[in-house]
């Protein structure tokens, strides 16, 4: 397809997660900015400030700040990114959600996976408007003050951009980390007005059946969305994590259709017009739509599958010891709450329950996790999520036979990470 | 007494919070507003058209003007040909012509010509993003000469083709019964 494939180094770049020797630790953190194949080894000096106190606890710490930041020994931890077009338009690419160094389910706001056509505006919320028009009874403007009168909803969703994990459509597998080949995928708790509230108060005509959103950055983004959808769950979203959204999450405003793929969820909303038929846009035609081995394309496939990746052990960590180890990953689906994970360590062969962190909330990343015991022998494993509809994460070959080769959206099959008896982690197919 | 009484009144809001979080898990219990306050304004009609941009397949809301093979000719060589290469090749950017007939192949090469089903998409995309480094920069007329260029270099249109409000919309593209709609499954 005509997506180019991410540079080597782009996926693999990361830091490195490596389990200790000191058993008491489950685990430690320990980061280094290396490449596929030259990974640090794993130095943990263990309880070596025992014998002295520590200057920090010798000096005064630094003062307030205005705003935070991670701390300085954790700057490793980064969105990898690459643009197909660099030489022209540098603003047209993606940045990833380092998933093999995160936990939990919320993704920091700095870290959430960006997708720009042509880079992020700066924009005056002064100067942003928000116009309803189309097949209304009356078209409406609004603006952030405005907006941010209106009765609000808070929801944690994922957004997840179709073409997540696409790097695995390619033959040979490539040799990158949890959120170099995944992370395009983040969950944040956005905050903000219901659209089918602010579409009744411009009154909706009949025979009204979608809508066009439109963006304000530099491509001028525009997708058709149903408007049983905008009618459903979708919001106009102000806050991400409390905060307004980011500039790269859309600042002022977003559309947010939950579940659906991450290019409809329009960023820098300036512009909704109600139709009676989809636009048929370039992002809608020419890009996001899955073309099959006899030349026909699936248009319009918006929800995204079930899915699952196991974020610890993955690629770029090293299992150093034998014991005890906790696999550890996130699972999420488009149609609603997960509602089993299953993990194997054989391939497939024979799978076990995952338990599952709560809260589940549906169209969110769930968090599960199940002890493993490795005794030094290679494994392969896997994970397989269900959701409350009963859908079932696909194997690789079940999804792509459905395909042309390399067809790189709305890749959701089972991820397997082969674990060598030397404990380093690889990116196989299986 | 006051204490009390505010003791009392959060004590059974804290029952009430914890009857509903048994009686549904998780999210459920997440009620979404019906009701706005009517803030919105009324748009002039200066600010509808100079927002609506978007051009669907019937052509609404196509602009006056018009423009030729041969004026798109020049205005591709001034602002397309750096990236998108002579005649529509490509590099660095995605290829605009060629593949026709291609994509049932093993080797599908998706371009305007093999691969858009609509010929206004160029026009709607063309105007509202580029080129690149100057979006929104292109008058009515050179897009409408700069599609018409496009869709002659791949066999789409002859030579001698002019593009308007009413030409456009005619244009029948080679993939247009391409597509399966998945909007209603």
């Amino acid at each position: 397809m005509n997506k180019k494939p991410l540079p080597q180094a782009v996926i693999a770049a990361s830091e490195t997660r490596i389990a200790p020797t000191d058993t008491k630790r489950r685990r430690f953190l320990t980061h280094s900015a290396s490449v596929a194949g030259t990974l640090a080894a794993g130095g943990v000096a263990a309880n070596a400030a025992a014998q002295e106190v520590p200057p920090w606890m010798k000096t005064m710490g630094t003062p307030m700040r205005t705003y935070g930041t991670p701390s300085s020994f954790e700057k490793a931890v980064q969105r990898p990114f690459a643009s197909g077009y660099a030489s022209v338009t540098p603003g047209a690419g993606s940045s990833r959600t380092p998933h093999q160094s995160l936990e939990g389910t919320i993704t920091p706001s700095g870290l959430h996976f960006e997708r720009h056509h042509n880079g992020v505006p700066d924009i005056d919320p002064s100067k942003h408007e928000l116009l309803i028009h189309g097949m209304v009874n009356r078209p409406l403007v609004f603006n952030l003050a405005t907006l941010s009168r209106y009765p609000m909803i808070s929801r944690t969703h994922f957004v997840e951009c179709a073409g997540n994990s696409g790097a695995n459509a390619q033959a040979k597998p490539v040799q990158g980390t949890a959120g170099g080949i995944h992370g395009l995928v983040s969950v944040s708790e956005w905050t903000g007005v219901p659209l089918s509230l602010l579409l009744n108060e411009a009154g909706i005509q009949s025979g009204a059946s979608w809508i066009l959103a439109e963006g304000a950055d530099a491509a001028v983004m525009t997708r058709s969305v149903p408007l049983a959808k905008c009618m459903d769950d979708a919001m106009v979203a102000l806050y991400q994590n409390g905060e307004r959204v980011r500039p790269e999450q859309g600042y002022p405003m977003r559309l947010l259709l939950p579940g659906w793929e991450g290019n409809m969820n329009v960023k820098w909303l300036r512009r909704i017009k109600v139709t009676n038929e989809p636009t048929h846009t370039k992002d809608e035609t020419s890009k996001y739509s899955d073309l099959q081995p006899d030349g026909k394309a699936r248009q319009f496939t918006f929800e995204l599958g079930v899915k699952s990746i196991i974020t610890f052990p993955s690629f770029g960590h090293k299992l150093d010891r034998h014991g005890l180890y906790e696999i550890t990953g996130i699972a999420w689906s488009g149609a609603g709450r997960i509602a089993k994970v299953e993990v194997s360590t054989d391939g497939g062969a024979s799978w076990v329950n995952a338990p599952l962190q709560g809260p589940i909330f549906s169209k969110s990343f769930t968090r599960f996790r199940l002890p493993w015991e490795w005794n030094g022998t290679a494994a392969t494993l896997q994970s397989r999520a269900t959701d409350e509809k009963g859908n079932v994460q696909p194997t690789r070959t079940a999804f792509t036979s459905q395909y042309v080769t390399g067809m790189n959206y709305h890749n959701h099959y089972i991820q397997t990470w082969g674990v060598a008896a030397d404990g380093s982690i690889s990116n196989v197919h299986a | 007494m006051f204490m009390h009484n505010k003791i009392k009144v959060l004590g059974s809001l804290i029952a009430a919070a914890l009857v509903a979080a048994c009686a549904t898990p998780d999210d459920t219990a997440n009620v979404t507003p019906t009701r706005g306050p009517n803030l919105g304004a009324t748009p002039s009609a200066a600010m509808l058209a100079a927002m609506d941009i978007s051009i669907p397949p019937s052509g609404a809301g196509l602009p006056a003007g018009s423009g030729s093979v041969a004026q798109g000719e020049k205005v591709y060589a001034a602002k397309c040909q750096t990236c998108h290469g002579a005649k529509g090749v490509g590099k660095p950017a995605d290829p605009l012509a060629g593949g026709i007939g291609s994509l049932a192949s093993g080797k599908p090469m998706r371009t305007v010509g093999s691969y858009w089903p609509y010929a206004t998409t160029l026009f709607d995309y063309t105007r509202r993003a580029m080129p690149t480094t100057q979006p929104m920069s292109l008058s009515n007329e050179e897009t409408y000469a700069v599609t018409a260029y496009v869709l002659h270099l791949n066999g789409i249109l002859p030579e001698s083709a002019v593009m308007n409000a009413q030409t456009l919309p005619q244009v029948k593209m080679p993939n247009r019964d391409g597509f399966v709609d998945y909007s209603k499954r």
